[in-house]
Formats: structure tokens, sequence, C-alpha cells
């Protein structure tokens, strides 16, 4: 199978994973709290960076939502990045990574 | 001119209706979610007013004035407000970086000083007016490339004492002639410097580090000496467990000879002799501790803790050098702040929206307060306090 066939079949794996009705409302108030706060720790309440980079939308401009999810689950080594795999999954940071490149309203 | 005297008679005889009060037991806690900040008193522990308009207040930290009337607030945002807690207003505000971390006051009370991220240096504003005094970018290497500051503290002699998170440095720096600040530059002090502490006697800065094991330790009292590694080995071939937050080490916990501090990336509470400053022990604890702050008297130390753990409280009994109690006070645990002589403690617990209040003997709920994501709580005690 072809590089670009292998892609769009991970693709089609993959998309339905990211949906957001997957995760309940009370899951998604949850996360949006440990975005805000949490990572907001670190990269600011209005994410506009601390220890961490800025995190609002023109500074992500490039970045595609599967790149900052899998930054979200497995950290940035050498850097104070942790991996975040350990208490979330794989459908909720690909959430959380829409919510940034989305920007995050208070 | 009569009219005039009329007025003026009217406004003194029928002026400020509030009784007269002290500070002594004031304090305020901060508000991430509305950017205020609440006034509290804790002789019967209860709110007595709100500021609002301060900004981002994710990270937010306070100084008082020496005459503990005024709180320095320091946000993320590089706002630097100064709040009359009497009046229960703001009495002045700037906007001096894009970025900030913390502050402290100077030893006389006239300077206050920030620490910032962006852009990196630490920035000294006159008490009084917030009129800039003094301008300090953090350049380091060829490129005079600027650092984060993290760890700003005063010290005795006017000084103010700070680290370099980029560049591995700390820096002390004289305020003692206004016109000609003098800085002292400590260079390869270990990797990535995540936040320091004074010893309540101001004589030894210790520096933990994030990107390696051990802490940098600066004896004052023998700059000549330079800065030495402490706790080199600690750690070392460990795997280290993912920080979700960086531990504090504002709450310098003493008791007689020893000293707690947080372990980085372990569930651990590392006690340290201060005569030798070698490792005395390491204390299990529930997860990775945040603040190790201690009750007043030494007796107890209190630890809270990073995520997925941040429910929870321990407290070590300090000559047992164990843990004695487990308190639950619900989610999100961020900041504990002993009364001055250390029979209550206040703990902001802040995906709950409270402020509440424990004995710290028998380890009951005396109360609580609603509040808007609760952070840092600060009472006026620290005014006199070196390093607070």
């Amino acid at each position: 199978m072809t590089r670009s066939a292998w892609l769009a079949l991970s693709f089609l794996i993959m998309a339905p994973l990211a949906a957001s009705d997957d995760i309940s409302g009370d899951r998604q108030q949850e996360l949006r709290n440990l975005l805000i706060q949490d990572c907001g720790s670190c990269h600011g309440l209005k994410m506009r960076g601390g220890l961490g980079p800025a995190l609002v939308p023109h500074m992500l401009q490039g970045k595609s939502a599967d790149y900052i999810s899998s930054v979200i689950l497995d950290g940035r080594p050498g850097t104070a990045m942790p991996p975040w795999r350990p208490l979330l999954s794989p459908t909720e940071a690909r959430w959380m990574a829409d919510q940034l490149l989305q920007g995050v309203s208070q | 001119m009569s009219r005039i005297l009329c007025c003026l008679l009217l406004a003194w005889l029928g002026g400020p209706t509030a009784a007269a009060r002290g500070t002594g037991d004031l304090g305020l806690f901060i508000e991430r979610a509305s950017s205020s900040v609440q006034i509290i008193e804790t002789s019967g522990n209860t709110s007595i007013g709100r500021i609002e308009g301060l900004g981002d207040l994710s990270h937010a930290s306070v100084v008082y004035s020496r005459d503990a009337r005024y709180a320095y607030l320091f946000g993320r945002d590089g706002g630097l407000s100064k709040l009359d807690i009497l009046g229960a207003e703001l009495s002045g505000r700037i906007l001096q970086s894009g970025n900030s971390i913390g502050g402290a006051i100077s030893q006389d009370g006239r300077l206050v000083a920030v620490s910032n991220y962006k852009p990196g240096g630490v920035k000294v504003f006159n008490a009084d007016t917030l009129e800039l005094v003094a301008d300090i970018p953090a350049a380091f290497g060829d490129s005079g490339q600027l650092s984060k500051v993290i760890g700003l503290v005063d010290a005795p002699g006017q000084k103010f004492v700070f680290a370099l998170w980029d560049a591995g440095e700390i820096w002390v720096l004289d305020m003692s002639d206004l016109d000609n600040p003098s800085i002292e530059k400590f260079t390869g002090i270990g990797r990535n410097p995540y936040d320091a502490l004074i010893t309540p006697d101001g004589r030894y800065y210790i520096a933990g580090l994030f990107g390696e094991d051990g802490m940098a330790l600066l004896d004052l009292w023998n700059p000549a000496a330079g800065v030495t590694r402490i706790l080199p080995n600690y750690g070392q071939g460990e795997q280290k467990l993912p920080v979700y937050k960086m531990p504090h080490l504002e709450g310098w916990a003493v008791a007689g000879d020893l000293a707690f501090v947080p372990a980085v990336g372990r569930h651990e509470v590392l006690v340290i002799n201060m005569r030798t400053w070698q490792e005395a022990a390491r204390i299990k604890v529930h997860g990775q501790p945040i603040f190790v702050m201690a009750r007043p008297d030494g007796r107890q130390v209190w630890v809270n803790f990073a995520l997925p753990d941040n429910d929870t409280i321990q407290i070590i009994d300090t000559q047992a050098l164990a843990v004695i109690q487990q308190l639950k006070p619900g989610k999100g645990v961020l900041h504990m702040e002993f009364e001055p002589r250390g029979e209550e403690v206040w703990l902001s617990v802040r995906d709950e929206n409270r402020v509440e209040i424990y004995d710290t003997s028998t380890f009951e709920r005396k109360a609580s307060i609603p509040a808007a994501k609760p952070s840092g709580i600060f009472f006026t005690a620290r005014a006199h306090r070196i390093g607070l």
C-alpha cells in the first residue's frame, strides 16, 4: 500500500475518535477547567504564555490538531512540558487541541 | 470662605464612619476566575471586602508594605497593583511587562521589585508611586538573550536575589545606592532553577533545579564561597514522574535543624539537615508535593499535591518524620496559609470554589468562605518577615 493510502486509512480510523460527541458534557466541563486552570498554570489563564509558550490561535498557526494533541499526550522531553497520557485519552487530548486552535474563551 | 470651612467641618464631623482598626489580622486571597481579591480577617474568619479589575491572576502573589496597609499584587499579565486593604480599594496599578511571575519588597519598604518572564528581567519600582527606579534585563551568554526570572526575594542590605531559569544563574542585586544599583552574578548553578527561597534569617538562598537533581545554595554571609550544590545525588538514575505542576519553595519549612522541601517528580518530601546540608530523610507522601509549609511553631508540616492528587492534604509530624493525618478538602487544593501563630490554617480549594479554615490541632473544618477559583492566600504577618 502506498504511503498516502496508509495516511488516508489512518485518517479514517482516527477521525471518529476525535469527535467531541464521544466526550460527555460533564467531562468536557472538566477538560475545560483543566485547560484553563491547570494548563493555565504554565501557559497563562488566557493562554498568553508563562513558563510555557503562548497557545493563542495565531501562535499555533501552521500547527495541526494532531501535532498539538501529540505534544499534549507525550510532552516535550527536555522541557517542563509533561506527558499527559496518564491523565488524558487521545480523544480528550484531540478535543483540547481543537479548543486551543479555536481559542479558549473565558 | 465660610462655606468652605463649613464643608470641611462637616466632612470632619461626619467623616469616616468606619471604626478605626488595625491590619494585623487582615489578609487577602486571589480569585483567579474573576480577576479579584477578597479581603479577609482572621479573628472572626470572615470576608470583609473585594477588589476587582486586577487582570490575569494565574500564579499571582502578594507582598505587604511595612505598615501592613497596602498589598502589592503581582499578576501574570505584568500587572503590578497596589491595594489598600483597609479601604478595600485599588490605589494604583501599572502594566510593567508582558508576563510576570512574582515580586518582593525591599528591606526598608521603599522599593518593590517584580520578576518578569517577558521581557526577562527584574524591574524595581518606588513603593509609594509605582514609578520605575531600575530596569535589570536578565541578559546572559554571548548573544545577550534574556532569561525568564524566578525565585525573586528580598535580602538584608537592601538586596534582591533571584535566579535565571534559562541561564542557570543566581543574581544578587544591591539597591542600597539607588543611582548605582550593583549586581553580583553567580553562573553555572545548575539547569533550570524553577523556584527559590531564602531562610527566615536572610542568610541562605536556595534554588530548586528542574533540569537536574539537587539544589543550588548561596550563603549570602559568605558570597565569595560561591554557589554550592546540595543533595547532588538525590534521585540519580531514577526515572522521574511527569511533573504536572512546578513545586513551590516559598514556604521555607524549618523545624529545629531540619528543613523540608518538595522533591521534583517524586512522591516524597526531602528533609535536609541544615548544619551539614546533607539529606536527613525522605518521607513518602500521597503525590508530588507542591507546597511544603511548616506551621509557625515548626511542629507540623502541611503538604499539598500536583494533579491528579490535588484533592488531598497530608500533615507531617516533624519529630516523628512521618505523615500523621490526611485530609480531603476537595479538588484543586492550591495553597495554604497559616494564621500568624499557627492555630488555624486557610486552604484554597479551587475547583470547589471555596476557601476553608481548619484547626491545626483537631484537623476539624472551622469555616468555609465562597470564592471564585481561589488560589494564593496571603496574610499581613508577611509584612515583617524577610523573604516574604
